[in-house]
């Protein structure tokens, strides 16, 4: 695995970073709950077939503290956009998970030319409250990673200091993503992104771990039951909440099949 | 030196096995424990005794906010406030305080405080917390993330609604109103004084400092455990270039006092272990909502942690940086250990003079609150803490801090130009 290109691009002030690695057509990516504090081998997969790009999200691991800006809905999704745009990705195919799945279904049903096709992978914006999903923020410490993923050892290895960081900045960046996840997010993950759904044009693929312990596989039904593009929902085998994180040669597959 | 009477309204009755069957004594408390005729009569206990201690000679009495919360019964101390004006009449009224953050809008504060202090006749003091997670972020749901800004920014309006003569627009980043103009106002001039309690955080203290409020640091872990935030607090003030007035400063203080030390430990053990078993007994889920602890603090922890590792030392009791759900989970809980980490001071009156004497001169605090009814302790018991202490421990401690002013006291209408307590008393009541 080697690692991507870096750059930065410039939100609300905040030096924002952006990877970037492979060849071929364009292809997204928004990452999940906690962010992507290092590069994972599900981007390698993606990266074999297409130029994979990752901008970070505002107060996510590269994000710096992005997210103190932003108080309302609307500057997150415009936060995003700019994202989307200065990482050159405007007008190609996007991936997001969990929490950055829900903006890149905000960004595809509010600019839909910004999107020419979207996979998400269990996205937050949802709740139901005869099947409500889990409280990521009143869990013990030593909890997440079994919520976060079917394997808790997929999340822990995601998290885990790398040598040589800085061990007091590091804890903070981790809590800072969570953060960032709460100040949007905060109390039940519902942004009524249910409403803004039948605006999206771009044919989708929905991906949900079978072993979501986070967010119920039903929203899945939700999702495709109140879109209007062409959905396809595929259930990942033995994965969790974020399952490009369990699973991430099956879910590059799907995805890389599915924007062939 | 000033003594407040600080009383939580702990629910009194939770079961003998309360921790081993339930998960958190706040938040998702179950409601089945919850008597409310029980609590008729705790709440008429529980106003007795702060009147009691009124009338025993205590400087103020003190309530405080809570949400879904086993161990303290007033989600609203204004109510509890508004009662306690009219049944006391020199004692200062002390409300610690309302969680701004929680207020919508915040005016709501100014007014009901501005009510009381008008009731009271300017005998208000105004506490402003920040509140705690389980109380602000979960209880509440308000997003972890906004809550001090949101908690600044409230600040600012009340002050505003309170100072200013015209009708004004308020055009903040959370709250926006056209038409700020309350009714009533408060007597104290400019506004009650404002006290900000606090259980640690670094920005609360340091804000405090900046702003010339009292900064009271409840904790219930003993004086023994605040040096490091009060050290923090004095250090901060020096390098505002302010003095080292104690009257800036209050701190809690659980205390049970007897004729001699062992009937201390027969009186107050039960109560005591009740209140570190069972009344603080809450579920480390709701140790840490992400943002609730601001990156400077925790910096401030981590670096403390790496610090004591690297010289070989363990931590000692909880952090003092820790969120106080995570301070909760590691406390001491027989009374062995509670005596010993110092969480509660008992004993006869000279030992507990000789304590506070210690606690006032090492944090340097000039308002110094007592928890006197703590857990289950009985009505009967509680008045019987409270008079030793005002007969036997406040007049030796009473001189301490004597060259100082205190510049954070109500000051209340003269007294002949106050209400007169109600003339009418029902015939039950009065026989």
């Amino acid at each position: 695995m080697s690692e991507p290109e870096t750059s930065t691009v410039d939100l609300n002030g905040f030096a924002t970073r952006v990877w970037r690695k492979g060849k071929g057509p364009k292809l997204g990516f928004l990452a999940g709950y906690g962010g992507l504090p290092r590069w994972v081998p599900f981007l390698d997969r993606l990266a074999e077939a297409r130029t994979v790009i990752v901008p970070s999200l505002p107060g996510f691991p590269g994000g710096d503290r992005g997210h103190s800006v932003l108080d309302t809905h609307l500057d997150w999704v415009l936060a995003v956009r700019d994202a989307i745009d200065k990482s050159g990705l405007a007008g190609a195919d996007l991936v997001g998970s969990s929490v950055g799945g829900s903006f890149a279904a905000e960004v595809a049903a509010i600019w839909p030319e910004k999107v020419k096709r979207l996979a998400l992978i269990a996205p937050f914006g949802l709740f139901d409250e005869r099947d409500p999903a889990t409280d990521p923020w009143a869990q013990k410490q030593e909890d997440i990673p079994g919520l976060m993923t079917a394997d808790p050892d997929a999340y822990r290895k995601l998290k885990a200091m790398p040598a040589g960081a800085n061990s007091v900045e590091w804890p903070i960046e981790q809590t800072r993503a969570n953060e960032a996840a709460a100040r949007i997010f905060w109390p039940l993950g519902n942004t009524k992104l249910e409403r803004r759904l039948p605006s999206i044009t771009a044919p989708t693929l929905l991906l949900w771990g079978e072993k979501d312990r986070l967010i119920p596989r039903s929203y899945a039904g939700t999702i495709a039951k109140a879109m209007k593009a062409r959905t396809e929902t595929k259930i990942v085998t033995g994965a969790g909440h974020l399952a490009e994180l369990d699973k991430p040669d099956e879910v590059a597959a799907a995805i890389l099949e599915f924007m062939r | 030196m000033k003594f407040l009477w600080f009383h939580l309204m702990p629910y009194k009755e939770l079961p003998d096995d309360f921790r081993e069957k339930h998960p958190s004594v706040w938040v998702d408390i179950h409601s089945s424990l919850f008597d409310p005729k029980r609590a008729h009569l705790m709440y008429n206990e529980f106003l007795d005794e702060l009147e009691y201690a009124a009338e025993c000679g205590f400087d103020a009495i003190c309530c405080n906010e809570h949400h879904s919360n086993g161990y303290g019964l007033m989600p609203s101390p204004n109510l509890i406030a508004s009662a306690l004006s009219r049944r006391t009449t020199d004692t200062a009224i002390c409300v610690l305080g309302n969680s701004l953050a929680l207020y919508n809008p915040p005016t709501r504060v100014a007014e009901e405080f501005a009510m009381i202090d008008c009731i009271s006749g300017g005998r208000l003091i105004a506490g402003f917390p920040v509140g705690t997670p389980m109380d602000t972020t979960y209880a509440y749901g308000t997003n972890p993330s906004h809550l001090r800004d949101r908690y600044y920014e409230a600040h600012d309006l009340v002050l505003r609604a309170w100072t200013e003569k015209d009708t004004f627009a308020f055009n903040g980043r959370y709250n926006q109103q056209r038409y700020v103009n309350i009714w009533p106002r408060p007597i104290q001039h400019p506004h009650p004084p404002i006290w900000i309690p606090g259980a640690g955080s670094v920005e609360t203290w340091r804000w405090a400092a900046q702003m010339d409020y009292v900064f009271c640091y409840l904790s219930y872990y003993g004086y023994k455990m605040a040096q490091n935030v009060m050290k923090g607090f004095w250090e901060e003030m020096a390098r505002l270039g302010k003095d080292r007035n104690p009257y800036r400063a209050g701190f809690a203080q659980v205390v049970g006092v007897a004729e001699s030390r062992q009937q201390a430990y027969d009186l107050y053990t039960e109560p005591a272990e009740y209140f570190y078993g069972r009344c603080l007994h809450v579920d480390a889920r709701f140790a840490g909502p992400p943002g609730y602890v601001t990156e400077a603090t925790q910096r401030a922890g981590i670096e403390s942690q790496v610090k004591m590792a690297a010289e070989g030392r363990a931590a000692g009791g909880p952090s003092t940086n820790a969120s106080s759900a995570t301070k909760m989970q590691s406390l001491a809980r027989d009374m062995k250990s509670i005596v010993e980490n110092g969480y509660v001071i008992v004993g006869s009156p000279d030992d507990v003079v000789e304590q506070l004497r210690e606690l006032a001169t090492t944090l340097n605090i000039g308002q110094l609150m007592l928890l006197m009814q703590f857990g289950n302790l009985s009505s009967e018991t509680t008045k019987y803490n409270t008079r030793l202490f005002a007969e036997k421990v406040m007049p030796k401690l009473r001189p301490m801090f004597a060259e100082w002013e205190n510049r954070w006291w109500p000051k209340p209408m003269e007294k002949r130009q106050r209400a007169s307590l109600p003339a009418f008393m029902p015939a039950t009541a009065a026989e």
